[in-house]
């Protein structure tokens, strides 16, 4: 597009159609609209800063997806509510630790199971025990059973991005060809999506993630999609795509009749290879940063929804069923597993948000 | 929907700050017959909307939900029950029978009862939505009050440190979700400091006003007052980047009357789109708060309508709140008419 036209390609241009070719030829390579972007992105610290603590918490997703870190969330590692090490231990644990079994009184003259307790003793020892120690306290502190809170923050945030990244891709790819397709070719076609658009927008959204859980509850789906992040990434990524759609389709509806299209028409581009080859590229950056606006929206979603016990299955952990288990320990004066699950998710979305406005910014420099 | 002429050009500054145009005597019949047509118009477009939630539902449910028989039965139905429930609610005959007394449920508010408390739909959203109404509308009259006066403030003092810190205050505060907020706000209020009861509702609307309603309405407002303010701000500044209110202060007008009657006045429109879109949620977008603080409020009764695989009670709701986003969206544009007479009706 227009980053082709470098102020030098201009003054090459009078001198004949041959001298014109081998002068472009010789003329160092014009930026691409991707690199200038780059460019832009790179100079904004605050932005680079975010895009740093976005990559990181990706590769924590990664590794964890991968087993490598917090693979044995599940474990419990400590005692129950073993607090942050800061706190030092629990006084009570502490005290019980310490103390010893009390002396028996001797009740064998009463006791109608005393001639049994040698048998059983020889039986019990036969068995073998193993003696875990619990720890006291862990970096994070531990929750009601004695999971450590930090290995349970990054699980969840594994699972909380993961949903909002891949709900974001399905209602990206849902509004992107419907936009497509209804502002490219118009007529029947468009009035027909806008008239679905209509529909899907006249209903509040909460209500659609309403009807569309209880569908996935109780429905076959929901036994297609029992485990795992499925049934919330498609719920998500089905009430999320109409204000993609809209502006997708305002993009199509401005590019159709451009040159360049008319141009690749020409030389025999056919609809499909027009619409994604040669229009999606000059609007991709509207996509892009809808994709991540829409992160930031469906994990902020996914939390509420796992909350409610509408979103990820209870055999797995993400910020929302931290935050609701972490309700009921607050009144217990156990607030570590509510701090987690907050800084953790506060960080990575005001990350992602700064860098969300700053790859705004670095697309589209008119914007400003 | 709506176009606004001219909205560029300065004849506001004509009519320098008089009050609207008040139409003097009755209003022409002409302009009554336009936005007559207008409106008529508009329910007609409602239509075919209406007409695709209604199909949208319908077929998500009928496709996609369970078997309503086997819900209803419950695990211990013999086959036969299960037939018979199936002949009940018409579910052997065609689609298109089905679909037929579904758009009559809609149509005639004959619902049933709820497949989970035999209550009937109607009933519960007679006796359900004022504890929503009582939530929500405190909470949106103080949130958009303070929000324009805030908002308002801001733009007045644009590109200073307390700007930029409102800035900042809001990217961080929106980063951390409303149920921290909510968890952390009746813990500290109600709990530990009990200024507020932790849950509860009564059967009186006063006490509800005044007892039950206030630490939910709080937290709903502090929440929300910062992005509010963020959105306003912009609404602000755009208005008085205009060349009018530059004239206005060239000729000696006061900050004061610039900002309240100049500004606040033209940016009314945005403002107003803003609440329009929040408009619908009042009747149902409290149902977190409701869910914490136990307020027998419609989006709780949907909530829990979701776990029960209660259908009757999710298909009615958003089929009426669907259509009554529409309307809402309708009176918005005739309220812009009112805000703005030059905007004109198409």
């Amino acid at each position: 597009m227009s980053a082709a036209q470098t102020p030098q390609a201009q003054l090459a241009e009078p001198d004949g159609p041959e001298v014109a070719v081998e002068d472009l030829l010789s003329l160092p390579k014009s930026p691409s609209v991707w690199a200038l972007a780059a460019r832009r992105l790179r100079s904004d610290r605050g932005g680079m800063f975010s895009l740093w603590i976005v990559l990181a918490f990706l590769l924590l997703v990664l590794l964890a997806q991968f087993g490598v870190l917090a693979g044995n969330w599940q474990k419990e590692v400590a005692v129950p509510f073993a607090p942050p090490h800061f706190m030092g231990a629990d006084a009570k644990t502490a005290a019980g630790a310490a103390a010893t079994a009390p002396a028996n009184v001797d009740l064998s003259d009463v006791d109608p199971l005393a001639p049994r307790y040698a048998e059983w003793a020889e039986r019990a020892a036969k068995t073998k025990t193993v003696e875990t120690v619990k720890a006291d306290t862990l970096s994070f502190g531990a929750d009601r059973i004695g999971r450590d809170v930090l290995d349970k923050a990054i699980k969840g945030a594994q699972v909380s991005i993961l949903v909002g990244i891949l709900a974001a891709f399905v209602a990206t790819l849902i509004g992107t060809v419907l936009g497509a397709l209804g502002g490219y070719f118009g007529g029947k076609l468009d009035d027909f999506l806008e008239w679905v658009y209509n529909v899907f927008t006249s209903v509040p959204y909460i209500l659609l993630i309403f009807a569309l859980a209880a569908v996935f509850r109780s429905g076959p789906l929901g036994k297609v999609f029992s485990d795992g992040i499925a049934a919330v990434v498609i719920i998500l990524g089905l009430v999320g795509w109409t204000s993609i759609y809209r502006l997708v389709r305002a993009e199509y509806m401005k590019h159709r009749g451009r040159e360049y299209v008319r141009a690749a028409e020409a030389i025999g581009a056919g609809h499909g290879a027009r619409m994604f080859g040669h229009i999606l590229p000059n609007v991709s950056h509207i996509v892009l940063v809808q994709l991540s606006l829409h992160v930031v929206s469906f994990i902020k979603a996914e939390v509420i929804l796992s909350f409610l016990g509408l979103g990820v299955p209870i055999d797995m952990v993400s910020w929302g069923t931290m935050l609701g288990e972490a309700q009921s320990e607050l009144v217990l004066g156990k607030w570590w597993q509510l701090v987690a699950a907050t800084a953790f998710m506060a960080t990575f979305v005001t990350a992602f948000a700064i860098l969300t406005d700053a790859l705004r910014d670095a697309m589209d420099p008119k914007l400003r | 929907m709506f176009g606004v002429e001219g909205a560029k050009d300065n004849r506001s500054l004509l009519r320098r700050h008089e009050r609207f145009p008040e139409p003097t005597g009755p209003l022409p019949l002409a302009r009554i017959r336009v936005m007559l047509s207008y409106i008529i118009r508009r329910i007609l477009q409602m239509i075919p909307t209406l007409a695709g939630v209604i199909l949208l539902i319908f077929f998500l449910f009928k496709y996609f939900g369970g078997d309503p028989a086997e819900i209803l039965g419950g695990l211990e139905a013999t086959p036969e029950q299960i037939e018979s429930i199936r002949n009940q609610l018409g579910l052997n005959r065609p689609v298109w029978d089905q679909l037929w007394l579904f758009v009559k449920q809609v149509v005639t508010f004959e619902w049933g009862q709820s497949w989970a408390t035999r209550e009937p739909i109607a009933g519960i959203f007679a006796t359900r939505l004022p504890a929503t109404l009582t939530i929500m509308v405190p909470i949106l009259v103080l949130e958009v009050g303070l929000a324009i006066v805030a908002g308002l403030a801001v733009a007045y003092v644009r590109g200073s440190l307390t700007d930029r810190a409102v800035m900042v205050i809001t990217t961080l505060a929106l980063s951390i979700s409303f149920l921290v907020y909510v968890i952390i706000g009746q813990y500290v209020f109600a709990f530990q400091l009990g200024w507020f009861p932790v849950q509860g509702w009564s059967s009186s609307l006063w006490t509800n006003l005044t007892v039950f309603a206030p630490l939910p309405v709080l937290i709903a407002v502090l929440v929300s007052l910062a992005p509010h303010t963020r959105l306003y701000r912009s609404f602000f500044l755009d208005e008085i980047g205009h060349d009018y209110v530059r004239t206005a202060r060239a000729k000696g007008v006061s900050e004061q009357h610039i900002m309240f009657k100049h500004v606040l006045r033209n940016a009314m429109i945005p403002i107003l789109t803003n609440v329009a879109t929040q408009l619908p949620g009042v009747f149902i977008g409290s149902f977190l708060l409701e869910v914490f603080f136990s307020i027998p409020g419609l989006g709780r009764e949907v909530y829990t309508a979701v776990g029960r695989s209660d259908y009757p009670m999710i298909q009615a709701t958003t089929i009426y709140l669907a259509a009554l986003t529409m309307v809402i969206n309708l009176m918005t544009d005739l309220l812009y008419k009112w805000v703005d007479p030059r905007v004109v009706l198409k």
